[in-house]
């Protein structure tokens, strides 16, 4: 009964909470590394250093009118940010944020599942979300929206592609689909699969910025050209909730990447002897630490890099990042046969 | 759009109107897009959000307070409005300005142009989406408006120069004070060229983008940055000098594709020749008085006059009918470069897809308050 039912439940909780806490204040932090690269402050007024601001942020969204526009499709519109939001919410699921911990006699593994095709339940699941974007768009009724989720729609199909295929690749080297059996296989491997797919980690980077909208591919809510994007219609929670949608697939971008490439839980270079004592830190400090550094680059390359035009993202997604992947599956392939 | 070849699903062309609020139209400009898919068949351009009336309003004002109303138009250029403006006037009474007051109008000018020039680099990488060189540039903008606040008062709408002179001589320290701006802006544009210059996601965007050619700009009556990016040879700092432009030495860069990105190294490139007039003016500083002998009353003989500078957005020329009787302008007229270089908008959106539309809209450097007047 404890095992099976009360456990996982709590797990569910913990990892939603977190999940939720964590896009709350990935906002906040968003707002403050993008104000120190500009010189400015940031947030300051609610709470020291505005630490409060995701309080007071989520206080107003919560309390502010939510208006459907008289012309818009009312069950579509309603649904669309939900259909947003779950998929993102769903794939913590299979994350592993660290390896089995013992609590009051209890193995606690420190993921909610463990299924064997976790990574193509992470891909399948994270396309579902798109859905939300294209129904938002559709059923606002309205141009501007319209013309964002196109754009969001196309680009993330053509950036889906190139993204599995970098996943394919780590799966011909890690031979299983399951989150924890890939890290196992670094393990047992003695290296992060980034230093054997370098090119694979580079496309899966950058395909993850344009799966999930953000800068230099923020095109579905290039706020200078389509206003507010698929959300201009949206206001108050449901608005929220695309935000947080977006913030979450960030997050489970992240993660994904310091799984695959950057070995989850295990501490740096595990195959060295020398640094065994860095196994003193808590594998799922490690794995924080992996998907903090990863933020902190989606910040970074925001703050730092105009915007692509829609056309030049097509041309990157489909000649130059799907044949690189191509290749690379094909040249991890022949190396796994061969070696 | 009648001879185009039926495609095989009926389609039709969105009509989106972007403007008169848009984050990326500068003001209250209005385009209506026709849009294929992404790509602009054709657009249209409305003005007139902003028409206050000026040219009306200054026939009945005195020439002493119209220097003020210029201000207004184009509100973020305001001094070399102003410049425009009482040159007119004086070429119209054959008045005098004392030498000194022609350098101290020079330097303000050129420190008006960095001004400018920084807040249209600011508002045009934003509109691409670099956000950070946006506020980059509003710091160094800010220090120019700190220079001004400390010679006259205001820091946007300045009322700076006088019939005849200057309302105020230098305060001590400020020529310092310049000094040290150039020296601190000389290094912060490399700062902007680390972020855009070189980026390539930058190139992708600005070149070939909105190509104009020399003729073609010509033609279009287009002038300042937008001209001489299309290789045209025109500035009249250079060719018929006013002010004290004639004493100093700078060049005049030149573009030659005519597009996006070369419009934008010139307006870089003019941030240091802007520096190097600034300096050359406060080095060669003549003593003396700022201003001229100027009667009681201005009230310019009857006649007509146009006199024309070079504004940061281009050619600002203003043309002033005088009858001999009254203390206010029987005609009072203004080119506003802004206005004519809008004019080519049409023809540089058409064919390229919406998000060159913002960037063609920051390319043209448009100010609303001078387009409609």
């Amino acid at each position: 009964m404890v095992e099976i039912v009360i456990i996982p439940l709590l797990k569910i909780v913990i990892v939603l909470v977190a999940v939720l806490a964590g896009v709350a204040y990935l906002v906040l932090l968003e707002r403050k590394v993008i104000a120190w690269v500009q010189v400015r402050l940031g947030p300051m007024r609610v709470g020291p250093h505005g630490i409060l601001q995701p309080v007071a942020d989520g206080l107003k969204l919560f309390l502010k009118e939510d208006i459907t526009p008289a012309r818009a499709d009312r069950w579509v519109y309603t649904a669309a940010p939900i259909i947003s939001l779950v998929p993102a919410l769903i794939v913590f699921a299979v994350i592993p944020f660290g390896r089995d911990v013992h609590l009051f006699g209890l193995t606690v593994s420190l993921y909610v599942a463990d299924i064997n095709v976790g990574l193509l339940y992470i891909v399948s699941v994270a396309s579902i979300g798109v859905y939300g974007l294209i129904l938002a768009g559709y059923s606002s009724n309205s141009k501007y929206p319209l013309l964002s989720s196109l754009r969001a729609s196309a680009q993330l199909i053509s950036y889906e592609v190139a993204v599995t295929m970098t996943l394919v690749s780590v799966i011909l080297l890690a031979g299983t689909l399951s989150m924890v059996g890939i890290v196992e296989a670094q393990r047992e491997a003695g290296i992060w699969f980034f230093f054997a797919q370098p090119l694979a980690f580079a496309i899966y980077l950058i395909g993850g910025l344009a799966e999930t909208n953000r800068s230099p591919f923020d095109l579905p809510e290039a706020e200078q050209e389509l206003v507010g994007g698929f959300h201009t219609e949206y206001s108050g929670m449901r608005f929220a909730f695309f935000f947080l949608a977006e913030y979450a697939n960030m997050i489970v971008i992240s993660g994904v990447a310091a799984t695959l490439f950057f070995g989850g839980w295990l501490p740096p270079f595990p195959n060295v002897a020398a640094l065994s004592f860095l196994g003193f830190v808590p594998g799922w400090i490690w794995f924080l630490l992996k998907v903090l550094f990863f933020l902190y680059v989606f910040l970074w390359i925001r703050a730092t890099l105009p915007r692509y035009r829609y056309d030049q993202l097509m041309r990157l997604g489909w000649k130059v990042l799907i044949p690189l992947a191509i290749a690379n599956v094909i040249l991890t392939g022949v190396a796994t046969v061969w070696l | 759009m009648a001879d185009a070849p039926r495609p095989m699903f009926d389609t039709d062309e969105l009509v989106i109107n972007m403007g008169p609020q848009h984050p990326s139209t500068h003001g209250v400009l209005r385009v209506v897009l026709r849009l294929d898919g992404e790509r602009v068949v054709d657009c249209d351009v409305v003005i007139g959000y902003l028409h206050r009336g000026i040219e009306k309003l200054c026939e009945n004002r005195d020439y002493t307070q119209i220097v003020l109303i210029t201000d207004r138009m184009d509100y973020v250029a305001a001094a070399t409005n102003n410049l425009g403006y009482v040159e007119t006037v004086e070429k119209l009474m054959g008045l005098e300005v004392p030498r000194r007051a022609k350098y101290i109008r020079t330097i303000l000018a050129e420190l008006q142009r960095i001004a400018s020039h920084a807040l249209w680099l600011a508002t045009h990488a934003i509109d691409l989406g670099a956000m950070t060189v946006f506020l980059y540039c509003f710091r160094e903008r800010e220090l120019v408006l700190d220079l001004f606040e400390e010679y006259c008062g205001a820091r946007l709408t300045y009322n700076a120069m006088r019939i005849g002179g200057l309302p105020f001589d230098l305060p001590p320290g400020w020529d310092g004070k310049v000094r040290a701006f150039c020296a601190i802006l000389e290094q912060k544009i490399v700062e902007y060229e680390v972020l855009l210059t070189h980026n390539r996601i930058w190139l992708e965007r600005t070149r070939g983008i909105g190509v104009i050619s020399g003729p073609d700009a010509v033609a279009i009556g287009l002038s300042g940055p937008p001209l001489r990016g299309s290789g045209v040879m025109r500035d009249i700092r250079k060719h018929e000098p006013y002010a004290a432009y004639d004493e100093f030495e700078f060049d005049v860069p030149l573009g030659l594709a005519g597009d996006t990105y070369d419009r934008y190294l010139i307006r870089i490139e003019e941030f240091y020749q802007s520096i190097r007039i600034i300096r050359q003016a406060l080095d060669g500083l003549p003593e003396g008085p700022i201003m001229g002998k100027v009667p009681r009353l201005i009230k310019p003989p009857a006649g007509e006059t146009y006199h024309a500078i070079e504004s940061p957005k281009g050619e600002i020329g203003y043309f002033i009918v005088a009858d001999g009787k009254s203390a206010s302008p029987y005609r009072f007229r203004v080119r506003p470069p802004s206005f004519c270089n809008l004019q080519a908008l049409r023809q540089l959106i058409r064919g390229h897809l919406v998000a060159d539309v913002v960037a063609l809209i920051g390319s043209i450097d448009v100010v609303l308050g001078e387009v409609d007047r």
